[in-house]
């Protein structure tokens, strides 16, 4: 009896060493990615820096004309700091960034919007300045405020009115109700519920992970996304980075 | 000579093995992720950079396709998911579409075989998009699959095929349209519709909530898998390209430089350690929305 019993003890003994061994190898290959991403970030501020003092000649002219849109996704935390944000599209501003949408999952921006717009210099709303969604040129940059109600929630209200034009037509007409549920419907329902912005060209995540935290999903088909660090941590190197990789970016569109 | 050689393979092979079991067992001290999905770009620049003929890509593509799979079912990942074919894929020349076509007919007859990935881990294979798009060989031998897939509960892969999430989106909201005139319709002839099929019987505020978000989402394609936890696409491009936009708001996105048919080991791990080092805060992004 006592020989099971100890062999027991022995077993549970040799299972928590194992168990502590096996967490504290978990614990040190993270320690080393760690310093690995550390080791990363040092070089990327290294190299923003040489961008934002002009040493890097390929970086001095941008084609900034393709970038027709541009959206900011700012996690949470990020989003209370507003004088950052402030200066994150005056440097938009300098750059030649006329159309900017800013999201952030909680509604934080969106509850700023008078704050940010008085701080801007001649700033306006998109909703203010466009026409049937025509990006027209002009001489003020306009801000779009979005959050995640504008995504999942509105297309269930894009829904309802999509809803209603096939109980009133579509229901007994196959012609119709193929016109009804289509892509283009949905964006003008879309429209129709306030929730119709155009697609951005850019995505910048100013957050801890490449991650686009509920943008709304219509818009971002062939968005390109890049991860920026955290809000607090922004420079303008890496801002003019981000940009210049995507003028050089050259899609197929799935072809 | 031959059998040395033969023998050295294996007992390399069996170290290697080893190995990826060790660091595996390592690994899960920390958060598995539940699901993966894959967005397999890069086979066509492959075949260029390479040098191959046309279509070799695509069929080294489908091997590391089973190598990433096994890593995935090894480690303990339930659901995995990939973006075989878009509707803008059909856009390409009639050729390639046809070849890519007969890839696929192919490489399901091969999946189904008894020795393979899917009967060796329990897969249930489900696929996912408009398969109406499909010519109708294609179309049999996935429902043919999915059949035969239909009572393994182990894991779930889910190919999406003729798939854009716009175009899942849309097919949502329609089910939803015609499933809930159907709901009204019935509850009319019954007696205790009221006259609601004319609709004059609700508040306004009442119509504008009608379809709910649930309804949405219990008719998306991918709606029988939980929200991706990572989506890995290969060749260093940094966009969804209308892949899973619905289902990624809180989904890590690791985009490295490799070509499809070259991922390896390597990249899985990169992937799921930086997965587990922001696991906390996606999970908070979550646990809030």
């Amino acid at each position: 009896m006592d020989f099971s019993n100890e062999s027991r003890v022995l077993h549970r003994c040799s299972a928590q060493i194992g168990n502590l061994l096996l967490r504290s190898l978990w614990h040190l290959v993270h320690f080393i990615i760690s310093i690995c991403n550390f080791t990363l970030d040092i070089a990327n501020v290294l190299e923003s820096y040489l961008i934002s003092s002009g040493l890097l000649g390929r970086y001095k002219s941008l084609h900034i004309a393709k970038l027709r849109y541009l959206a900011i996704v700012i996690e949470s935390e990020g989003a209370y700091q507003t004088l950052k944000i402030i200066e994150l599209l005056q440097w938009l501003e300098a750059v030649g960034v006329k159309h900017v949408c800013l999201y952030d999952n909680e509604g934080i921006l969106k509850k700023s919007k008078d704050f940010i717009l008085e701080n801007l210099d001649g700033a306006i709303l998109f909703q203010d300045a466009h026409e049937n969604n025509v990006l027209l040129d002009q001489q003020h940059m306009t801000l779009e405020f979005v959050s995640f109600s504008d995504g999942k929630e509105a297309v269930a209200k894009a829904a309802n009115v999509l809803f209603m034009k096939y109980s009133k037509s579509g229901v007994t007409d196959q012609n119709q109700k193929e016109k009804i549920f289509t892509e283009s419907q949905m964006t003008e329902a879309l429209k129709t519920v306030g929730s119709g912005g155009p697609e951005p060209d850019l995505l910048l995540v100013y957050g801890p992970a490449r991650c686009h935290l509920g943008f709304p999903a219509w818009r971002i088909k062939y968005t390109e996304i890049v991860h920026m660090g955290l809000l607090k941590s922004m420079n303008y190197g890496s801002l003019i980075k981000a940009i210049y990789k995507f003028t050089m970016v050259r899609q197929n569109y799935g072809k | 000579m031959e059998r040395i050689r033969e023998r050295v393979i294996q007992i390399y092979g069996n170290l290697v093995s080893l190995l990826q079991k060790c660091i595996f067992c390592i690994l899960s001290v920390g958060p598995i992720p539940n699901h993966i999905a894959f967005i397999m770009d890069g086979n066509r620049r492959f075949t260029k950079k390479c040098k191959l003929m046309e279509g070799a890509g695509h069929k080294i593509g489908f091997s590391a396709l089973m190598s990433m799979l096994k890593y995935c079912y090894e480690f303990g990942v339930r659901y995995v998911t990939v973006y075989a074919f878009s509707i803008e894929n059909f856009k390409r020349s009639p050729e390639e579409v046809q070849s890519l076509m007969d890839l696929m007919l192919e490489k399901i007859e091969e999946i189904l075989k008894e020795q393979s990935i899917v009967n060796r881990y329990g897969v249930r294979v489900i696929f996912s998009g408009n398969l109406k798009l499909l010519s109708e060989p294609v179309r049999l031998a996935a429902e043919r699959a999915m059949l035969a897939t239909a009572k393994n509960s182990k894991a779930v892969l889910s190919i999406c095929v003729a798939y854009t999430s716009t175009n899942e989106i849309m097919h949502a909201v329609q089910e939803s349209c015609e499933e809930k005139w159907d709901e009204i319709t019935l509850l009319n002839s019954s007696g205790a519709g009221y006259g609601l099929i004319s609709l004059g019987g609700y508040e306004q505020d009442e119509m504008d909530h009608l379809i709910k978000l649930t309804d949405i989402e219990k008719h998306m394609y991918m709606a029988a898998a939980p929200d991706p936890d990572i989506i890995i696409r290969t060749s260093g491009e940094t966009r969804l390209s209308n892949f899973l936009l619905w289902q990624s708001a809180n989904c890590y996105l690791y985009l490295p430089s490799v070509l499809w048919p070259e991922i390896g080991f390597r990249q899985f791990l990169w992937a799921i350690l930086n997965f587990q080092q922001i696991h906390f805060y996606l999970d908070k992004q979550r646990k809030q929305s």
